[in-house]
């Protein structure tokens, strides 16, 4: 019990489930992407490095028509729902910070409804809705694109809402008084100070929809909109190659290269605490 | 200023439209659909005016429930694995989380990050990584057969047979659904033990608490919010989850609410039971999602004026 006679000592038995944990959670994920790299047939044991599974001429990511599309299918909804969802997301948080007085408490929850409402019940919902009430739009990649914004809104509102948070009412006001007419004071003031946000917001998005799962898998309809995650889900318990690690593999190093790289532009435009918070607080 | 007020609330329109139709029509469509009624083909006939509603199909249920029928029996083996999952994830989450704030010292930076990690890891793949290593010739499968850990597995019978991890065991079901969601729940919690005052602990050390006494007293009270925070954060998806029995068990004797719902939602046809099920889901969800958005919404107020 030394750690807690000093409670700034060295905790060993901490130190050491610590680090357990830290082997635990990553150790898993890197075998599976070693896997990707497996010349053989087997996801389970180790038979000699390759690339064939990602670039191989038969059953690889490049090569096999159902791994490509799929790729393509969860990259376009990504783009999709990035363009959407920023825009539509950085209007909403303006509008809000600004609304105060009746409504605003209304649509503040509302707003953040779709963070903790556990996906199946959104996924059902919205199946229901476009089976029932949009008939016209049916399920498939626009359904499923609106289904990920639905849910990605809530996001840029909140990023974009901290950042507006601490950049203050001051740059806006000093606007309003030298006689900027509010259309300046959002595209010349507000909206340069918010870029690094807004950037942040837009690449959080495209990661949460590329690793998006119930939602677009509820919104499917044929085999063209498959999905890498609805992938995964299909394939994990059958008998497949390591292609489905490469797939994966592909799947999340976009998915952590846009991240890291937003994570700098914010770090370099907003600052380091800033985008520190941000890291440990959008999750 | 009146000009700009509207500005600021036309900006926001859009938004709101776009939430109103895609989540409140779309979540009223689920109750019109479990208050409706199903043609010969059994698609759902949703009935739009709630004074038509048909009440039907909700109280079926109920009267499954009240009988100690088989969707009694799925809710109360979905409450049993969400509430060891908890326990499990506060027992190796808080040393974790405590460590990370406290004492992790110059390494804090690089355990925070192999602490955000996973988040951004797509959930599928690191089921995906642990069906690989838990098949009967993986690796984890052997680590385990020769560390003896399967031998106390089967003597406690946790486990039918050797290396039959992934043969519809409840535990693994359980141990998978903490892998998956115990970065959501350490977060937070390392967050709200990260803010504690140091100075508060030394106050308590000074006038005479022991060790213990100062953590029990001090730290562990304030680090409950975070704890509560990071239990519901988890919990909510862990009640929807279809996915992760599905995947590291694939039998019924596992399944969850989830993949109850999932079952007649998206394999079957009974889209008017799936709905009411939803529903009933939602009621049963709605005390900690609401107790969510009160702690968010506070904490973001308190932000605001500081």
């Amino acid at each position: 019990m030394s750690w807690l006679r000093n409670p700034w000592g060295r905790p060993r038995w901490l130190i050491a489930i610590t680090g357990f944990y830290v082997l635990w959670s990553v150790v898993p994920v890197l075998l599976a992407i070693a896997f990707a790299f497996n010349s053989g047939r087997s996801r389970t044991t180790w038979q000699g490095f390759s690339f064939r599974w990602f670039t191989g001429e038969t059953g690889s990511v490049l090569n096999d028509p159902a791994l490509r599309d799929a790729l393509e299918h969860t990259l376009l909804l990504a783009v999709i729902c990035v363009a959407v969802a920023t825009p539509l997301g950085v209007a909403l948080a303006l509008g809000l910070q600004r609304w105060r007085g009746r409504g605003s408490g209304t649509v503040n929850t509302l707003m953040l409804l779709p963070l903790v409402t556990p996906e199946i019940v959104l996924g059902v919902a919205l199946l229901l809705l476009f089976l029932r009430i949009f008939p016209g739009i049916g399920l498939g990649t626009e359904a499923q694109a609106i289904g990920q914004v639905t849910f990605a809104l809530s996001y840029v509102v909140v990023i974009v809402r901290g950042r507006l948070v601490s950049i203050g009412p001051e740059f806006e006001e000093a606007a309003a008084d030298l006689g900027a007419p509010p259309r300046d004071q959002l595209f010349r003031v507000l909206l340069p100070l918010l870029a690094p946000a807004i950037v942040a917001s837009a690449a959080v998005v495209f990661a949460i929809s590329i690793d998006d799962f119930v939602v677009t898998q509820y919104l499917a309809s044929d085999a063209s909109t498959t999905t890498v995650s609805m992938l995964l889900y299909a394939n994990a318990r059958g008998a497949p190659t390591p292609a489905l690690n490469a797939i994966a593999t592909v799947g999340l190093v976009i998915t952590l290269a846009t991240l890291t790289a937003a994570f700098l532009v914010y770090r370099r435009f907003a600052g380091g605490k800033e985008a520190t918070s941000l890291a440990t607080l959008e999750v | 200023m009146q000009q700009s007020r509207w500005t600021w609330r036309l900006l926001a329109l859009p938004g709101v439209a776009w939430l109103a139709v895609f989540f409140l029509v779309a979540f009223y469509a689920v109750l019109a659909v479990a208050f409706g009624n199903q043609d010969t083909l059994s698609n759902p006939v949703p009935f739009w005016n709630p004074l038509d509603w048909n009440v039907g199909y909700v109280l079926e249920m109920l009267r499954n429930y009240w009988e100690g029928g088989p969707f009694l029996t799925v809710s109360l083996r979905t409450i049993e694995f969400v509430a060891i999952a908890l326990v499990l994830s506060l027992l190796i989450g808080y040393p974790v989380a405590y460590y990370t704030a406290r004492h992790a010292g110059r390494w804090k930076g690089l355990i925070l990050l192999a602490l955000i990690l996973p988040l951004w890891i797509n959930y599928l793949m690191r089921m995906l990584a642990w069906i690989n290593l838990l098949a009967p010739d993986g690796i984890g499968s052997e680590m385990l057969h020769s560390l003896g850990i399967e031998w106390a597995f089967l003597q406690i019978g946790l486990l039918d047979e050797p290396g039959g991890w992934l043969n519809g065991q409840p535990i693994t079901v359980i141990l998978a659904l903490v892998y998956g969601y115990i970065p959501f729940f350490i977060l937070p919690l390392f967050v709200a033990i990260d803010r504690i005052d140091k100075r508060q602990i030394e106050a308590a050390r000074d006038l005479g608490a022991s060790p213990l006494g100062a953590f029990l007293r001090v730290t562990l009270p304030l680090s409950v919010p975070g704890i509560l925070a990071g239990a519901v954060l988890i919990s909510l998806p862990m009640f929807g989850d279809y996915y992760t029995a599905d995947l590291v068990s694939a039998s019924t004797q596992t399944n969850m609410i989830g993949n109850q719902i999932d079952i007649f939602m998206r394999q079957g046809s009974e889209k008017v039971t799936g709905a009411a099920l939803t529903l009933l889901l939602s009621v049963f969800l709605l005390i900690l999602m609401l107790y969510y958005l009160r702690t968010t919404r506070q904490s973001g107020t308190s932000a605001q004026t500081a």
